[in-house]
């Protein structure tokens, strides 16, 4: 581990901003090792994150870095893509950042299946501004702004993603690291849009409002709660309760946005001439 | 070789992006600016650039941030409510140094207003529109060939000054149909160049700048990997929230700007010389406000027209020169009064300032300009 951090981290960016059992180092620690695992070069990957605490992620590590504004980091990814289609480009997003202030971004990057691959760091709440109820707090929940629970309804991201047209969809959790540093490898691999949802704890914000405990316990939860998807369909609906299935959830080829419209230009050249 | 055309002003400055070596667009469509798009929609893909019709007007302009960090000279096309949109990343542009045309033809407001009529109401959305203080780049087109010319420019200004540059239109302007002369062959005009780094990627700091307070930029995929924030930062790139780097960070980007005024102040003097009421007006109004003054001279008033091309940074110099000589200034605009209160301001007083404000949705007429004109002789 110290070695892929010597070798990915930005010297002197360390210790990073999080808070005590917080899950992100842990996605981020393996969006490095599926950077490793690929043996891509430093250079041709771009890492694009919106505002939260998720999106601080960017400046720690050494690539091409972007922290961009809050809930924009998809348009400013894809233009990343469509300038320099060579890198591989990695979007470091959070529940709020994405699918509240960035929801129509998320749908409409889906729908195109331009080649980027989303890690949305689910923590379900708001951590930076301090627990506020985000579109993927479950129901009933409470939070700063929801002190007699959430009235709200969560969106599902996987099934979002999947029906706004993304070709790649994973969850897993920061118990589950093995399988979610190889979701997000084959998620840089796949040539389309893929996201990632990645479940994580924030003890301070959301679990001590919901008395999930401490780290520990969240883990166990996510532990508890995380079913691989072929033993998670087996199950009846009284066994799925309570439950969510991880691993590749839903994978497609389609054709990819980038290529397609450099197509578009080779034909307009061609027919130029 | 050159070639005549009949054309309108939005694609003048589709033409004048691709003579500076545009390869990306993307915006989202909204009258009266849309033929910017649709040009360049067609045109990029035959010299090998990008068009990009986003989700909203917020991604059109965060995906040209994302291509100029490659390298590209970008551009986004809007009018008045999409402008607003915008506001937060042009912010971001300013405090990030990322090169970048935004044009904004003017349409009546505020909110929805009256989508295909004229006005000149972003005038101080241009200045400050965003949040924060940023000093801005806006010029303002007076003629179909003044629009390809001056798209060019704004490019010479926003790849040197690592800044967006704002294209500020009316309707009239981005609507008229006139003359214009157009190369054949735009390979020769000269594309307007960013400055690379000289040193190697591990000695590159993205935002050191130079002797000129510009720091070299570095495309992403490059070799030079760096960091991009919207957070003040040090010459890194990385966040920095002291006192003392918040100070240097923002002193630096207005110093880059105000250091260069001689260079980028650009205006035109009509019937100048003795002129002792003087008219000042741009954009579309200015085109009543040459007439306005011809009729004048021809009754014998000594009037003259000062035309801001710059209108941000604000010709202050110029405006007091002015102020020293005239016995009237009038401000003409397509507003209930914006200019007019940064020319009271740099008059500070050596002349009596009249305003001329009309937001009707109808243009300003040469002959009720000229009724004003004679009004004060």
């Amino acid at each position: 581990m110290e070695q892929i951090i010597d070798k990915y981290f930005r010297p002197g960016r360390l210790p990073h901003i999080w808070c005590p059992g917080c899950g992100n180092g842990i996605i981020t620690g393996a969006i490095v090792k599926a950077v490793d695992k690929l043996a891509l070069e430093k250079n041709d990957v771009a890492v694009v994150s919106g505002i939260g605490c998720s999106s601080r992620a960017s400046g720690y590590l050494d690539f091409n870095t972007v922290h961009s504004a809050h809930g924009r980091a998809l348009p400013v990814a894809t233009g990343v893509k469509l300038g320099q289609p060579r890198l591989k480009v990695i979007v470091v997003t959070g529940d709020g950042d994405a699918t509240a202030i960035g929801g129509n971004h998320f749908i409409h990057a889906a729908r195109r299946n331009i080649d980027l691959t989303v890690v949305l760091f689910n923590n379900n709440i708001y951590g930076m501004t301090g627990g506020q109820y985000s579109p993927l707090t479950p129901a009933n929940s409470k939070a700063t702004t929801a002190p007699y629970g959430t009235v709200d309804r969560p969106f599902d991201v996987t099934e979002l993603a999947k029906g706004a047209g993304a070709t790649f969809v994973a969850r897993s959790t920061t118990f589950h690291t093995q399988l979610l540093v190889d979701v997000i490898a084959q998620g840089i691999q796949h040539e389309g849009f893929s996201l990632i949802e990645a479940i994580t704890a924030c003890p301070i914000s959301f679990g001590r409002q919901n008395k999930m405990g401490g780290a520990p316990d969240m883990m166990k939860w996510q532990k508890d709660r995380g079913v691989m998807l072929a033993a998670y369909e087996k199950m009846t609906d009284e066994q799925k309760e309570g439950k969510f299935p991880i691993g590749v959830l839903y994978k497609t080829e389609a054709p990819e946005y980038s290529a397609e419209y450099d197509k578009v230009i080779a034909r307009v050249q061609k027919g130029a001439k | 070789m050159s070639k005549v055309y009949l054309m309108q002003g939005n694609q003048a400055v589709a033409e004048g992006a691709i003579a500076a070596g545009v390869k990306f667009f993307g915006g989202y469509p909204i009258t009266p600016s849309t033929e910017v798009a649709e040009s360049l929609a067609k045109m990029l893909p035959t010299v090998g650039g990008k068009f990009i019709q986003m989700e909203d007007e917020i991604a059109g302009i965060g995906v040209i941030i994302g291509a100029s960090l490659t390298g590209m000279k970008v551009m986004t096309a809007t009018s008045g409510p999409g402008f607003s949109l915008k506001q937060e990343l042009i912010g971001y542009a300013c405090i990030a140094e990322i090169p970048m045309v935004i044009v904004n033809v003017q349409r009546v407001g505020p909110s929805t207003g009256q989508p295909t009529a004229p006005a000149q109401g972003d005038v101080m959305q241009a200045r400050w529109g965003t949040h924060g203080d940023h000093p801005i780049i806006a010029l303002t087109p007076g003629s179909v060939p003044e629009c390809f010319d001056l798209t060019i420019k704004a490019y010479e200004f926003s790849e040197k000054y690592r800044t967006p540059v704002i294209l500020l239109l009316d309707e009239i302007i981005g609507h008229m149909r006139e003359k214009i002369e157009l190369p054949d062959n735009y390979d020769e005009i000269a594309k307007p160049q960013r400055k690379l780094p000289q040193v190697p990627p591990e000695e590159y700091k993205a935002y050191q700048a130079d002797a000129d307070l510009v720091p070299a930029m570095a495309p992403f995929g490059s070799g030079y990997r760096w960091h991009v924030t919207g957070l003040v930062h040090d010459e890194y790139g990385f966040p920095n929230g002291s006192p003392a780097a918040t100070q240097k960070c923002l002193d630096r980007l207005h110093e880059k700007i105000n250091n260069n005024l001689d260079d980028i102040v650009l205006y035109e003097n009509y019937c100048m010389d003795d002129a002792e009421t003087v008219v000042i007006a741009y954009g579309g109004t200015a085109r009543s406000a040459y007439a306005a003054v011809d009729a004048a001279r021809a009754k014998g008033i000594k009037a003259g027209l000062f035309r801001p091309i710059t209108m941000w940074p604000f010709p202050a110099k110029q405006i007091a020169e002015i102020a020293g000589k005239a016995k009237h200034i009038i401000v003409a605009e397509m507003n209930y009064g914006q200019y007019v209160i940064e020319v009271e301001r740099a008059v500070a007083g050596k002349a009596p300032v009249t305003l001329h404000a009309k937001y009707n949705s109808e243009a300003i007429t040469p002959d009720e300009l000229l009724a004003r004109i004679e009004s004060l002789k």
